[in-house]
């Protein structure tokens, strides 16, 4: 029998370590960023080139249909005026302070509802049907509590956001996986110190989904709230929609709703960047190459 | 067939109480018409420094068995003891936190030291494991076998007297199984661990145990004890393993044609024969 001796065995591991750690490949930043960047200019491209096409089809008149030029140039013209900016600070306001007090909610609601089963067993399956609601319907309920007052806006945004916020949560509790909850309970957590070393740092990308989604939510419920409830001398996106209509004025209309839907992809984009910075950290991303 | 209450590992394990001490254990889980009894008053011991392979194929209830040791589950009826010793676990899987850095896996264990023991206490036990200079690193950058590595540097952090270990490196290619035979031989030697190691692979039950425990299935039952008379180091490859894995081979393969011919598992408790 021949027997190794120990820096024999320890080089042999370290060998085998070194073959089997990956290398990762250096990344050219730049190419990256073109890489992603060019398909989406060309879809945007192939969009407007559409919406110009559409227009000098002329199905409809300059005023009731405006063509991106137009509207391009009135969106460049706003971002010069004042108004504009106070109606974009306005809505933000709305939408970060309704989301954030939608967190606080759906928090809460997700945490009694993931530990107690009899309000899991009663208020389960209704926060799953909240979530489909659509939030337009809280609207006239909303107007006749708060009247046309912001909080009628806010009422609709957290009741649009909640229930998505706490699903995220108790879907991510439920979904601890179990070798690391035996693993856990052989480590000795228990209670307080299991819920804080394991289930809510298990349960984070699950809850960042419901955050996600409850945004989505909450960024729809205002622009229909800010549609609908129109406060004097509070200019907001959803307002301004509102007036350009009124106005027949379709290039302010037209650049109001980039400007909304541009908000939205940033938000969006945030969301995303944080939720691939927390796959790469915990090794979920499957990317290949 | 042996006897299912005899004390087993007594003639060999002379002087202290053992470390570990099953007396016929049962564990059924259901109940009525559909219960399973997945151990048959099973009575096991293992001094401090002994290391025991239970070995069996599916259905023998080995992870059952540790499970109830690690006080992850109940028996239905028998006693555990353990005599107030502290307990570390392994599994097949690292199962390691993946949000933790492998330093910060390993000082989970630690909770209850300071903050700079704890850091210095976590670098010794890497070094240990032969792991130093992957601190920084998160559990998805590691190989297989170098998880297994911080999952046991994680349950030796623990201070345990006894390790249970689910066929920690079933999962593993042989070469590194190989080498992390070596390392546990070492460090199970050093701290004088007792060691209750479950696999199905007969050879490394043999390079291992100081005895083999052969369990029957459905339900788990002791049925042979072999002792385990071959000088340390041994290896895996070397004829006197082989020997012996050969002759408990023929015996786990006796075992497991007695349930040819039943292609569902039983359901009553009590018709085993």
């Amino acid at each position: 029998m021949s027997v190794d001796a120990p820096d024999k065995l320890n080089a042999q591991i370290a060998g085998l370590d070194a073959l089997e750690i990956q290398v990762k490949a250096k990344r050219n930043i730049p190419a990256a960023i073109w890489g992603r960047l060019w398909p989406m200019l060309l879809a945007v491209s192939i969009v407007l080139a559409i919406w110009e096409a559409v227009v000098l089809a002329g199905f409809w008149p300059e005023y009731v249909f405006a063509g991106p030029v137009t509207a391009l140039g009135e969106l460049g013209n706003r971002l010069g005026e004042g108004e504009f900016w106070h109606a974009v600070a306005t809505t933000m306001r709305r939408a970060v302070s309704g989301f954030l007090l939608a967190i606080l909610v759906g928090v809460a609601i997700g945490a009694a509802v993931s530990r107690i089963k009899l309000l899991r067993a009663a208020f389960g399956s209704l926060i799953t049907g909240l979530q489909t609601m659509p939030s337009i319907a809280w609207f006239p309920l909303a107007i006749l509590l708060f009247g046309l007052t912001e909080n009628a806006i806010t009422f609709v945004v957290v009741l649009g956001a909640a229930p998505s916020i706490a699903n995220g949560l108790i879907t991510g509790v439920d979904y601890t996986p179990p070798i690391l909850l035996r693993a856990g309970h052989v480590l000795g957590l228990r209670r307080i110190s299991l819920y804080r070393h394991l289930i809510l740092p298990a349960s984070l990308p699950s809850f960042l989904a419901g955050l996600k989604q409850g945004w989505a939510f909450a960024w729809r419920s205002l622009m229909a709230g800010e549609i609908l409830v129109i406060i004097a001398n509070q200019p907001s996106l959803g307002e301004q929609l509102h007036y350009a209509r009124e106005l027949a004025d379709s290039a302010r209309l037209l650049a109001t709703m980039i400007i909304i839907l541009l908000i939205g992809i940033v938000v969006d984009v945030l969301f995303g960047a944080a939720d691939n910075a927390l796959r790469r950290r915990w090794g979920l991303d499957q990317r290949i190459g | 067939m042996t006897a299912p209450t005899q004390e087993l590992g007594h003639g060999r394990t002379e002087g202290p109480a053992p470390a570990v001490r099953l007396d016929a254990v049962s564990k059924v889980y259901g109940r009525g018409a559909t219960s399973l009894l997945a151990l048959d008053q099973v009575s096991l011991s293992a001094a401090q420094g002994e290391f025991v392979c239970l070995l069996g194929a599916s259905g023998c209830g080995k992870s059952t068995m540790l499970n109830l040791v690690a006080g992850l589950d109940r028996p239905t009826t028998g006693t555990i003891e353990t005599g107030g010793r502290q307990i570390a676990m392994m599994f097949q899987e690292p199962a390691l936190f993946p949000w933790l850095t492998v330093t910060g896996n390993i000082e989970l264990a630690l909770r209850k030291l300071d903050r700079k023991r704890r850091r210095e206490r976590a670098a010794e036990l890497l070094d240990v494991v032969h792991l130093g200079g992957f601190a920084k690193k998160r559990p998805h950058e590691l190989s297989g076998g170098m998880r297994q590595r911080v999952s046991l540097a994680r349950a030796l952090a623990q201070e345990a007297d006894v390790l249970l270990m689910d066929e920690p490196f079933g999962a593993l290619d042989a070469m590194t199984r190989d080498l992390l035979h070596d390392e546990l031989e070492r460090i199970w030697r050093e701290r004088n661990l007792a060691i209750l190691f479950v696999t199905h692979n007969v050879r490394e039950a043999v390079r291992l145990g100081d005895r083999v425990v052969l369990l029957s299935s459905r339900p788990g039952k002791v049925i042979e004890d072999y002792p385990v008379d071959l000088e340390r180091p041994r290896r895996t490859e070397s004829a006197e393993v082989a020997g012996l894995a050969g002759e408990i081979t023929v015996r786990l393969k006796e075992e497991v044609s007695r349930h040819a011919g039943k292609s569902r598992p039983e359901t009553e408790a009590g018709n085993v024969g």
